[in-house]
């Protein structure tokens, strides 16, 4: 026998309240990586964005549109190399439970400054020449089982009628932060049904030099400053920052729950711990009577606990990295969700820090344990 | 020494060998609030080496108080507790601790079995605190079981254990390190009369035939019988 497999005996003592007691660690390691899986995909978000593009919108906001005629006063700007622009369009593909984003695009423009949308060649051409054609992610095809050539139909939102729509097109992201469950599909089209009345969402202009973003943005928006429709400029992932600030409050709700569950396991492991401890006051005795110093017998008592939460907290962290390694309903929302090999291992130190923080004040009661009075209380 | 309990030394000087434990002028006093409690005062005492010694009195006397003095679970108000030249009363909880490893063999009244490790396991603990290898605690441990008759029983759980058993398998945990003093409290306390008397029968032999240096504590005056000598402890006074 060894001092660890001591340990283990005391973990087998009471196995239904130690299978209880790591099971609802597990439960809480589950929430915690995928609370933190949350919060690393909405900061990965932010980061998405390019440094060399240029987001304009509405200075009155993003949901006003802007007049096709700024595309040209744009492209006059200096240092501005490409000029698209994009529109949320929001439809809905049979049941509105089954979301992905859609955006109608100034197609050529916008799919030569996005060399992150991998199309081969031929499927470009294709998804260019027809009006009506949609580009999608692979994502997407692979969770509707739609084909190349396939016609669907979306339902619009805010502006009415079915849309009939081919698959011409599908693309891969070079970085999976970007999402594969995306449609696009030509403005035009979008512009021709809403009669000419909704202009461009946004204008994405692309960059001769990145390290000009801040003037040329300034250049546009002094542009438009006194025009009927004033403009706010931004780098592309200030703009996507922006969209993730927006997030910025589940970010802290996340955290908040994730503390709240964080200390509700802390006080039901150290509680397991305490009821162990006081169970065992006769044979804790009867460990310091045949010379078992107390510190040893503090580390026996950190030891149960630690084991405790770090089995617990390491099947709920795969658990979560298991459930969310698929497709799954969350990824429309967060593209690219999942738990990170970082948060694997902060959640581990977590689990270390819970057990011992857990384990301290039986561990202590168990080494200043007085021999005389728990031999004369189980006598 | 003009206490009473001074008796106690002069006497048991003349009967045998060097003397292991030296006990002088022990006193234990509980306070609580403004009021002294005392248990024992003026206690002196030699064990020799080798002797098989009852400690008896009735509940209350202090008997329990001084066996824990001397297997260093308890500290004295006063008085000095010198066990084969060293004061134990002077040593940290840390420095008793490994003593105790070492120097002191526990029998408890009511076993005091870990009943999630087998007999063996139960036995071997006092080994793991030894530098020991797996393979000699094993040797050690089968040896005691061997001794007190229980070889065969070495995978069982106490549970599995009649009370004699249990109590034979505490005896083994308390020989495994060769300690230099075992200390018994009730040692047959909990058991019928045919277990209670194997018990004393084992510590007897393992006086006689081992030269183990034994106190036992006890309430039962045929069980203080089988001891060499016997002391009594009345309302904090030892004699013989």
């Amino acid at each position: 026998m060894t001092i660890t497999r001591l340990v283990w005996a005391n973990l087998r003592r009471n196995k239904k309240r130690t299978v209880l007691t790591i099971l609802s660690v597990m439960v809480a390691f589950f929430l915690f990586g995928t609370l933190r899986s949350v919060i690393t995909t909405l900061i990965r978000a932010a980061t998405v964005g390019s440094e060399t593009r240029l987001v304009t919108t509405n200075a009155t906001g993003i949901s006003f549109p802007l007049p096709e005629a700024h595309a040209n006063r744009l492209r006059a700007v200096e240092g501005v190399k490409l000029v698209s622009w994009a529109n949320w369009f929001g439809g809905v593909y049979q049941d509105p439970k089954q979301f992905f984003a859609q955006f109608a695009i100034k197609a050529e423009p916008y799919l030569a400054m996005y060399p992150e949308l991998q199309i081969t060649a031929g499927d470009r051409d294709a998804f260019l020449r027809e009006r009506t054609a949609a580009l999608v992610g692979v994502g997407l095809l692979e969770k509707f089982g739609w084909q190349i050539g396939q016609k669907i139909t979306l339902k619009g939102t805010y502006l009415p009628g079915d849309f009939d729509f081919t698959i011409r097109a599908a693309y891969t992201p070079s970085d999976p932060a970007m999402g594969d469950e995306m449609m696009l599909f030509h403005y035009e089209y979008f512009y021709e049904r809403s009669e000419g009345k909704i202009g461009p969402g946004w204008y994405v202009v692309q960059l001769d030099r990145p390290d000009r973003a801040a003037d040329v943005a300034a250049a546009i928006d002094a542009q438009f400053k006194n025009s009927s429709a004033p403009t706010k400029t931004e780098t592309e992932r200030a703009f996507q920052a922006g969209f993730a600030t927006m997030w910025g409050n589940i970010g802290f709700l996340v955290s908040a729950i994730g503390t709240a569950v964080f200390f509700a396991i802390l006080f039901v492991a150290a509680n397991t711990m305490m009821m162990a401890v006081r169970e065992r006051v006769g044979e804790t005795a009867v460990l310091k009577t045949v010379g078992f110093p107390n510190g040893l017998l503090f580390r026996l008592v950190i030891a149960e606990s630690v084991l405790i939460t770090i089995v617990g907290g390491a099947l709920g962290l795969l658990l979560a990295r298991a459930a969310f390694a698929g497709k799954t309903p969350l990824h429309a929302f967060f593209p690219g969700f999942g738990v990170t090999t970082d948060t694997l291992l902060l959640g581990l130190v977590v689990a270390l820090v819970l057990g011992v923080v857990s384990g301290a004040v039986p561990a202590l009661q168990s080494a200043r344990l007085s021999v005389v009075s728990a031999l004369r209380r189980v006598a | 020494m003009s206490s009473p309990n001074s008796a106690v030394v002069s006497e048991a000087n003349v009967a045998q060998g060097r003397v292991l434990v030296e006990i002088r002028d022990l006193a234990k006093i509980y306070r609580r609030g403004n009021e002294a409690i005392k248990v024992f005062e003026g206690v002196s005492l030699d064990i020799r080496n080798g002797e098989f010694l009852a400690l008896m009195g009735p509940s209350g006397s202090g008997k329990s108080t001084l066996l824990n003095i001397i297997a260093g679970l308890d500290s004295p108000t006063e008085g000095t507790v010198v066990v084969e030249g060293q004061d134990i009363t002077r040593m940290s909880g840390r420095q008793l601790a490994a003593w105790r490893s070492t120097h002191v063999g526990f029998i408890f009244q009511f076993y005091n079995l870990l009943p999630v490790l087998t007999a063996a396991q139960n036995v071997e603990l006092p080994l793991l605190l030894t530098n020991l290898s797996k393979k000699e605690r094993r040797e050690h441990v089968l040896a005691a079981l061997e001794l007190v008759g229980l070889s065969d029983r070495s995978q069982h759980f106490p549970g599995q254990l009649s009370g004699g058993q249990q109590q034979r398998v505490g005896i083994a945990r308390a020989l495994v390190s060769d300690p230099t003093i075992i200390l018994g409290d009730e040692p047959t306390g909990d058991l019928d009369a045919a277990s209670g008397k194997e018990i004393l029968d084992l510590l007897e032999r393992l006086s006689r035939e081992f030269g183990k240096t034994i106190l036992m504590v006890t309430h039962d005056a045929h069980a203080a019988e089988r001891a060499e000598a016997i002391m009594h402890m009345d309302k904090g006074v030892l004699s013989r």
